[in-house]
């Protein structure tokens, strides 16, 4: 590998620090009487919102049809996701100075399960939330339940609830982009180490 | 008697006039059928609706505040609506929101005289940075038992009332300075002082000798805002009406419309309408605040309170001062002269330039503006015609600039629109009036519904006026709107004033009586605007920040009840060990962190209003139960799909009963 693909590993394994500056996640909300919305940010140690109150107007709104109050204590999730980033940063340092091409193509793979496991995880959670309502709830629809959208928008009674990836998701893109680059643009230093050792 | 007379023989072809005007305006009335005014749409512009026309979520261009007189309270428009959008509460209790009543506003209304709960607010007045309205302060005065109020505009909230010593009738009240290093009060009723901080017992025969008038200088604070008396200048004891501050080259001074300079103390109407001229008191302010610096103010005793909304507690607290310091003019040379002007002169209007001295004298048959230049050249030539009380008299034509002719009936106050033109209100012939300061000739006139008296133009009093818009406040409603038995609402009006000819625009009923008014652009407001309290900064001693530190507690025959309150519930909402005579204190937190969510709290038989109480903040209702029972409280503002439901029990047992203070939401808690 060449300086400049060790470069890029290293920025691939920095770019995971984005998930401590910017939330993974966001939801948004809207309804009429709503205007200015409400936000649900989702990051890799906290869950907050657009303003100090938001979590809290969530639940209140939540409370309505029963659903379970949303506080960062319930996921254990939060606790252990900044470990593993800190792993996979630390990780894709070492394999940037190790120039092995094999570790890079392993870290990036490992990264991608990781990805994926997370928005699984993610995933359950809101189907958890969304189905899992106190029968004693004072709203409660028939039939309804309250999932909101992994990714893109969906209608729930009065709110519009739309959920995309944020700035520290990219940061996941980023490190699988950079570092895939960096597995493909090496392809031929290998190549031509191997052709050495043969000529040798 | 003579110059009454004579000032009638000369009002009487005009007043004829306006009568046959009148006259012609109720025929007409008749022949349009019902359900429309006398006063028919003739000279409303045929765009009006859309001039004024703010569409649904939209916002309007100005905030108004207009006085509510004798409701003491402030009412806030938007222009060019004339959609009313709040009243704020300053000097009298408010039972929509619980000011004044609640433990936590009660001592914003305490006064020397002990609790009153009422007065009559005439003036506000926009804080000023530059000379301009900056949009973080409003002052307002009480009339009545003097006090001067500041709300603060990112809350519209009154946070600061201070009473005013020496003074009966605040009416001169409050001119801010072109920096608010100054708010200006001065007293509208002479007072005999005991020099003790109180009036003195004394025959009403005595008034010319006795009986002096007094003007505050009360310092703000430019950070904070917080208001305090530095000084007073003792002065003779006339009526002292209005005031307005210098700008521009005559910044240092403020001039004070003064009457019954014939010092009447009985049946002033005419006691007080005897001499051809009053006068115009010139107060080089500047000067005055370097002699009270200097150790020219001598000290007298006083008691008046002061009392202070705290921003981390939402609590009012009062302070009682003792002392005040007084200049007396005869001591302080240079600091005040008197310019004769018509009799009995209402508004006093410096134009923007800070030049001309507009003085709208309502008995006058002209406007007499006077030129500040030429007072300053008379001061250097002593152009004196006698003194008062040791203070210079000029000579009237000395100052005189010119004398606007024939302006109409009853002139009452000047504004300005920045473009070389001033607009006065006339009480008499009902209109307004348009003239130049170039040439003080009339260029145009408006008939306002019915009898004018202030007017306003957005920052019409300032170095840099708005001339959009100019607000009419008719005295008098008559048939203007659907009739509501005896008693009416007064009647704005919205003129057009961005052209050549003014345009009548929009009547809109107003609350109370105003008598002033200020508008500032929405865009200095508006985004300073709280949307609510933050709940980690309160500081309420008695708070409760999550519904498990919620608590009801015994202490002697006061229980404390520490509630929160939180869409959609009260914690706790059963109460029970309450004795008959016990003093329960509700100290309601509203928990909530969004935007347009307060709580209200009422319970059965309270002798008091509810309390609305804003997200993050805590307010305190006292309730003093005569009877043994179940007394059922309860959310008064509509907060929720389950509002209905936000509701509890208070148990009340006979004195001495042995039922232990127990309290609970949902489930059982145990005995505290």
């Amino acid at each position: 590998m060449k300086a400049y693909h060790k470069v890029l590993m290293m920025i691939a394994s920095l770019s995971l620090g984005l998930l401590f500056l910017f939330p993974m996640w966001k939801i948004y909300l809207k309804a009429p009487q709503y205007p200015e919305g409400l936000e649900m940010h989702i990051w890799v140690n906290k869950i907050s919102g657009d303003t100090d109150g938001a979590i809290q107007n969530f639940n209140i709104l939540n409370h309505y049809i029963g659903m379970e109050p949303i506080h960062a204590d319930s996921f254990a999730e939060l606790k252990i996701m900044p470990y593993i980033v800190i792993f996979f940063m630390v990780a894709g340092i070492l394999v940037a100075l190790l120039g092995n091409r094999k570790l890079v193509l392993s870290w990036t793979v490992l990264l991608m399960i990781g990805g994926a496991v997370g928005i699984a995880d993610f995933y359950l959670w809101l189907v958890k939330f969304g189905t899992n309502l106190d029968p004693t709830a004072p709203i409660k629809v028939p039939g309804m339940t309250y999932v909101p959208p992994l990714l893109g928008n969906k209608t729930l009674l009065n709110f519009e609830a739309l959920s995309l990836p944020a700035l520290g998701s990219l940061g996941i893109g980023l490190a699988i982009l950079l570092a895939g680059l960096v597995f493909y643009f090496s392809r031929n230093t290998v190549q031509v180490k191997t052709a050495k050792r043969v000529m040798a | 008697m003579k110059s009454l007379f004579t000032t009638i023989k000369k009002a009487a072809p005009a007043a004829a006039f306006t009568l046959a005007l009148a006259g012609g305006a109720v025929l007409q009335g008749c022949s349009s059928g019902p359900g429309e005014g006398s006063a028919t749409a003739a000279g409303v512009a045929s765009d009006a609706a859309q001039a004024v026309y703010v569409a649904p979520g939209k916002h309007d261009e100005y905030y108004s505040f207009l006085s509510g007189g004798f409701n003491g309270q402030m009412s806030v428009y938007g222009l060019p609506s004339g959609r009313l959008l709040k009243i704020i509460p300053v000097f009298t209790q408010h039972g929509e929101n619980g000011y004044g009543y609640n433990e936590e506003s009660k001592a914003m209304l305490n006064t020397s005289h002990g609790f009153v709960p009422w007065d009559d607010l005439h003036h506000p007045k926009l804080s000023r940075t530059n000379g301009m309205t900056d949009g973080r302060w409003l002052f307002a005065n009480g009339n009545n038992t003097p006090r001067v109020a500041r709300v603060d505009l990112t809350t519209f909230e009154t946070v600061e009332i201070m009473e005013i010593p020496n003074s009966a009738g605040n009416h001169c009240s409050p001119y801010p300075t072109d920096n608010n290093e100054y708010v200006i009060a001065g007293t509208r009723f002479s007072v005999p002082l005991d020099m003790k901080g109180g009036t003195a017992d004394v025959s009403m025969d005595e008034y010319k000798d006795k009986f002096r008038g007094s003007i505050s200088f009360i310092k703000v604070d430019q950070e904070k805002g917080d208001m305090e008396l530095d000084f007073q200048i003792l002065v003779p004891g006339f009526d002292y009406d209005l005031a307005n501050g210098g700008k521009g080259p005559s910044s240092d001074w403020v001039f004070f419309t003064t009457y019954n300079t014939e010092r009447s103390g009985t049946l002033k109407e005419l006691g007080a309408s005897q001499n051809d001229r009053d006068y115009l008191a010139a107060v080089n302010w500047k000067l005055a605040a370097k002699y009270a610096a200097e150790g020219k103010a001598k000290e007298m005793p006083a008691y008046y309170y002061h009392n202070k909304m705290d921003k981390d507690t939402h609590i009012a607290k009062s302070t009682i001062k003792k002392t005040v310091r007084y200049l007396l003019p005869e001591d302080c040379p240079g600091m005040m002269y008197l310019i004769p002007a018509p009799k009995s002169p209402h508004g006093i209007d410096v134009d923007p330039s800070g030049e001309h001295m507009v003085v709208s004298g309502k008995l006058a048959a002209t406007i007499p503006v006077f030129s500040f230049s030429k007072m300053q050249e008379a001061i250097k030539n002593k152009s004196f015609d006698g003194e008062i009380n040791g203070i210079p008299v000029f000579k009237y034509e000395s100052v005189l600039k010119a004398e606007v002719p024939e302006p109409g009936l009853g002139p009452l106050h000047t504004e300005f629109d920045g473009k070389g033109n001033a607009y006065t209100s006339m009480f008499v012939s009902s209109e307004i009036v348009k003239w130049k300061l170039s040439d003080f000739t009339v260029v145009d006139r408006m008939p306002v519904y019915y009898s004018v008296g202030h007017l306003m133009i957005p920052g019409g009093d300032t170095h840099t006026p708005d001339g959009k818009y100019l607000v009419a406040m008719n005295k008098i409603t008559k048939d203007r709107y659907l009739p509501t038995g005896p008693e009416l609402a007064h009647s704005a009006q919205l003129i057009d004033i961005s052209g050549e000819k003014m345009r009548m625009l929009l009547d809109f009923p107003t609350v109370a009586e105003p008598h002033y008014a200020q508008a500032i652009k929405a865009e200095k407001v508006a985004p300073n605007s709280v949307k609510f309290y933050d709940l980690a900064k309160n500081k309420h001693p008695h708070a409760v920040k999550k519904e498990s530190d919620a608590s009801v507690t015994r202490e002697g025959n006061v229980v404390r009840v520490k509630m929160t309150a939180i869409r959609s519930h009260m914690t706790p909402d059963n109460i029970e060990g309450v004795q008959v005579g016990d003093t329960v204190l509700f100290h309601v937190t509203n928990l909530e962190q969004d935007w347009d969510v307060p709580h209200g709290f009422a319970v059965m038989g309270a002798n008091t209003a509810e309390t609305l109480i804003m997200p993050g903040a805590t307010q305190t209702l006292r309730w003093v139960p005569k009877k043994a029972g179940v007394f059922p409280f309860y959310c008064t503002d509509f907060c929720s799909a389950l509002h209905q439901e936000m509701q509890g029990y208070i148990r009340v047992s006979p004195k001495g009963s042995p039922v232990p203070i127990s309290f609970s939401t949902g489930k059982k808690k145990p005995a505290a």
